[in-house]
C-alpha cells in the first residue's frame, strides 16, 4: 500500500524579528543583523496511509496546527518535501496547487471564525464547487450542495440563512460540508471539536466517522483531547516542541506508551471514576521554541535523561508492532 | 456534617430587551464543611451564573430574584455591597478560568497578593509578605521571594494559575469556588493543578465548588456532583453513584457521549438536538425535547427533585414511579 501523503524531514520556522531595523543590534563594536526564529516544526517525517485516521496530539505550542497547515500548503516549509500520491506539492505555485485543493481539504477549529458571516450557507457551500468545476450548471451545483447538506445533517431549507443563525454544532457541520462538497480524498481537521460541548462533540465525531466510511476519506486529525484521539484514530503521532516523540498504532500507543513524554501525557488524562493524584509529574515547563534545547528536546523535563540526551538528538527507531520512538533511553534499553 | 452554605430555591434572572432569561431556576443545594462539590453542565446551563451568584458577582442586567443563600446563619443573598465585600475573597474566594485575565499585568505578584491581605486583615506589610511567601510555598512556587517581585507575564500558564490559587488561599477561606480552573490549560498542567487543589482542600479542610464541563475531572476530584441542565438541577448525588449509576436521562446521555465510555464501539452515543434557548423554554421538563424516555406528562409538568433509594436526587418523572 502506497502512502497517500508523505512528509519528509520538514522544518517550519517563523521569523518574528520584525523589520530589518528591528533586526539590527549593536554589539561587540559592530552592527549585527540577528533574526529571531520560532522553530515550530522540526524534522518531521511521516506517512499517511489511504483510509486511515492519523492523529497528531501534543500540548499547545507543540506545532501540531503548523504541521497541518504546512501539509495543506497554507505555509511553505523551510526545509523538506511533501508528496501527495507520489507527486511533490510543497513547491507548487498556487495555480499549480489548484487540482490538489479539491483532493485535500481542511476543517478548522472555530466554526465561528471560519465561516464568512456575510455569506449565506448556500453561498459558502456553492463557492468551492463553482470555483473547482466551472463547467457545472447552476442546477447541478445546487443538487450537489443539497446532497452534502443532507449528509452532514443540516436541512437544505436553511441554505439561505447566515452562519450566526446556527448553533456551534450546526456551524461545525457546515464547515465539514464545505470541505466535503468538492469530494476530497484527504481532510486535515484541526481541532474540529475543541469549541463544542460534550453532547455535541459526540454528534460531530460520529459525523466525521460516517463520512469516512461512506467516502473512504483519509484524515489527519489534530487534537489535544486524548480520549477522543484514542477513539477515532488508527495511528497516533505525539509531538513535543515541534518534534515527533512517538508514532504508533492507537491501540499500541494507549496500552503501551514507550516515550517518557507519551507516558506523562497519557497519565495526565482525567479518567471517569478514577482518582486524582496518580499522575506522572513533569518537572519544569515547556521550553520556548525560539531557543530549542540541544539534543533531545524533552531532556530538561525527562526523568530518564542522561548526558547523551543533552548532547545528541535522538533518531526515530522502529520497534516491534510498527511503533516508532525517538528516545535514547528506549533505544539503549534503559526504559 | 455541618452545612457550610445552604442554597434554598435560588433564582437568577437577566432582564434583556428580548425578555427575561431565568439562568438559574429554583436551585436548592447544601455544601458541608470541607466538602468538594462539582457542578457540571454544558455551556449555557447556568453553572457559572450559579457560582457567581453565591458571592453576588452577578452584574447587571442579572439579579438574584428569589431564594436564600445561608452562610454563617446569615442570608448573604440579601447583603448590601459593603457587607458582601467582607465575605468575598475572605470567607469565600473564587478562582476563574483564565489566569492571564484574572491577574493584573502591570502589577507585580507581590503587590497583588498583599492587596488582598491588607483589604481583609489587620496586619503590617512585613506580616503580609510572610503570609504571601507561606501560601506561595503551599502551591509549590520555587524561590517565592524572587517571584514576588515579578510580573504575571514572567510566569507560564500553569504557574499563573497556581498564583491565582495562592491568592485565593491568602485569607484561609472556608470555601473556594473554582470556575473552569483548568479549561485554558494543557492536559499535563491540568493534572498538576487539580492534584494541587485536591491536596489543599484536604490539608486546609476547605470546601470546594468545582464548576466544569469535564465529567472526568469532576469524577476524580469531587465527592458530590450536581448536574445542571437549562438552569435546573437534573441530578444531585454522590460522585461514585452518579458516575457508575446515573439516573437522569441527560446524565446518562452525557456519560455515554464520552469516547472513554464507548467500550470499543465505533459510534458514540449522541444526545440528539441541543439545549433549548433560555428565552424560549419548553413548558414541561427542559430536557423533554431531547429525551428518549419522554412521556405525555413531561410535556406539560416540570419535574421536581425526588430522592431515590441510593440517595441520589433526580428530577425526572420516568424515575419517580420506579424508585
Amino acid at each position: 500500500m502506497s502512502a497517500i501523503l508523505e512528509v519528509r524531514d520538514i522544518d517550519k520556522h517563523f521569523d518574528i524579528s520584525g523589520s530589518i531595523i528591528d533586526q539590527i543590534k549593536f554589539s561587540g563594536g559592530k552592527f549585527n543583523r540577528k533574526q529571531t526564529l520560532v522553530k515550530a516544526v522540526n524534522n518531521v517525517t511521516l506517512e499517511v496511509q489511504p483510509g486511515e485516521t492519523l492523529s497528531v496530539v501534543g500540548e499547545s505550542g507543540c506545532g501540531k496546527s503548523t504541521l497541518a497547515r504546512t501539509v495543506m500548503g497554507l505555509y511553505r516549509p523551510n526545509k523538506g518535501e511533501i508528496h501527495y500520491k507520489g507527486a511533490r506539492i510543497d513547491n507548487l505555485s498556487s495555480h499549480q496547487m489548484r487540482p490538489y485543493r479539491t483532493k485535500m481539504q481542511m476543517v478548522f477549529q472555530d466554526p465561528y471564525a471560519s465561516l464568512n458571516p456575510r455569506m449565506t450557507v448556500k453561498q459558502i457551500l456553492e463557492e468551492p464547487v463553482r470555483f473547482h468545476n466551472p463547467d457545472l450548471t447552476r442546477a447541478e451545483i445546487q443538487d450537489k450542495v443539497a446532497e452534502v447538506m443532507l449528509q452532514v445533517g443540516v436541512d437544505p431549507v436553511w441554505a439561505t440563512n447566515y452562519p450566526h443563525e446556527f448553533s456551534g454544532g450546526q456551524r461545525q457541520r457546515i464547515s465539514i460540508a464545505r470541505a466535503l462538497v468538492v469530494d476530497p480524498e484527504f481532510i486535515a481537521a484541526d481541532e474540529p471539536i475543541a469549541a463544542l460541548d460534550v453532547s455535541i462533540q459526540a454528534q460531530i465525531l460520529n459525523l466525521l466517522m460516517d463520512a469516512q466510511d461512506q467516502r473512504g476519506l483519509t484524515y489527519l486529525f489534530i487534537s489535544h483531547d486524548l480520549s477522543v484521539v484514542e477513539h477515532i484514530s488508527s495511528r497516533v503521532v505525539v509531538m513535543y516542541l515541534g518534534c515527533i516523540c512517538e508514532l504508533a498504532p492507537a491501540k499500541e500507543l494507549f496500552s503501551n506508551p514507550k516515550h517518557p513524554y507519551t507516558q506523562a501525557l497519557l497519565s495526565a488524562i482525567p479518567k471517569i471514576g478514577g482518582s486524582a493524584g496518580g499522575h506522572v509529574k513533569l518537572s519544569g515547563d515547556v521550553p520556548t521554541p525560539i531557543n530549542l534545547p540541544t539534543g533531545c528536546v524533552f531532556h530538561g523535563r525527562c526523568p530518564h535523561a542522561n548526558e547523551r540526551c543533552i548532547r545528541e538528538i535522538p533518531k526515530q527507531e522502529i520497534l516491534a508492532n510498527d511503533v516508532s520512538v525517538a528516545c535514547h533511553a528506549v533505544e539503549e534499553g534503559r526504559l | 456534617m455541618e452545612p457550610l452554605i445552604d442554597i434554598k430555591n435560588l433564582c437568577v434572572d437577566f432582564e434583556l430587551r428580548s425578555g427575561t432569561v431565568r439562568a438559574v431556576r429554583d436551585v436548592s443545594l447544601t455544601i458541608n464543611k470541607g466538602e468538594r462539590l462539582g457542578i457540571v453542565g454544558e455551556s449555557g446551563a447556568g453553572k457559572s451564573v450559579l457560582g457567581f451568584s453565591l458571592i453576588n458577582l452577578i452584574s447587571k442586567p442579572g439579579k438574584i430574584t428569589g431564594g436564600e443563600i445561608i452562610f454563617n446563619k446569615q442570608d448573604i443573598a440579601k447583603f448590601k455591597y459593603d457587607q458582601m465585600r467582607k465575605i468575598r475573597g475572605n470567607d469565600i474566594s473564587m478562582i476563574f478560568q483564565d489566569p492571564m485575565m484574572t491577574l493584573n499585568p502591570v502589577l507585580t505578584i507581590g503587590t497583588q497578593m498583599k492587596e488582598t491581605i491588607l483589604a481583609h486583615m489587620d496586619v503590617t506589610d512585613k506580616e503580609a509578605e510572610a503570609i504571601c511567601l507561606d501560601k506561595l510555598q503551599k502551591v509549590y512556587i520555587p524561590s517565592p521571594e524572587k517571584r514576588l517581585k515579578q510580573y504575571p507575564h514572567e510566569f507560564s500558564g500553569g504557574m499563573r494559575q497556581r498564583i491565582v490559587i495562592a491568592i485565593s488561599l491568602l485569607t484561609s477561606p472556608q470555601l473556594i469556588i473554582a470556575d473552569e480552573p483548568t479549561t485554558a490549560l494543557d492536559v499535563t498542567i491540568q493534572a498538576e493543578i487539580m492534584d494541587l487543589l485536591l491536596e489543599l482542600c484536604k490539608t486546609e479542610n476547605m470546601g470546594l465548588i468545582l464548576i466544569t464541563h469535564d465529567l472526568a475531572v469532576v469524577s476524580e476530584v469531587t465527592q458530590r456532583i450536581a448536574v445542571l441542565y437549562a438552569g435546573k438541577i437534573a441530578e444531585l448525588g454522590d460522585t461514585e453513584q452518579i458516575i457508575s449509576n446515573p439516573q437522569h436521562p441527560y446524565t446518562q446521555g452525557l456519560l455515554q457521549a464520552l469516547p472513554q465510555m464507548a467500550d470499543g464501539e465505533q459510534r458514540l452515543n449522541q444526545i440528539p438536538g441541543m439545549m433549548p434557548s433560555l428565552l424560549n423554554m419548553p413548558m414541561g421538563c427542559p430536557f423533554e425535547p431531547r429525551c428518549s424516555e419522554s412521556m405525555e406528562k413531561c410535556k406539560t409538568k416540570i419535574p421536581t427533585l425526588t430522592t431515590l433509594d441510593n440517595g441520589t436526587q433526580v428530577a425526572c418523572f420516568a424515575r419517580e414511579g420506579g424508585k
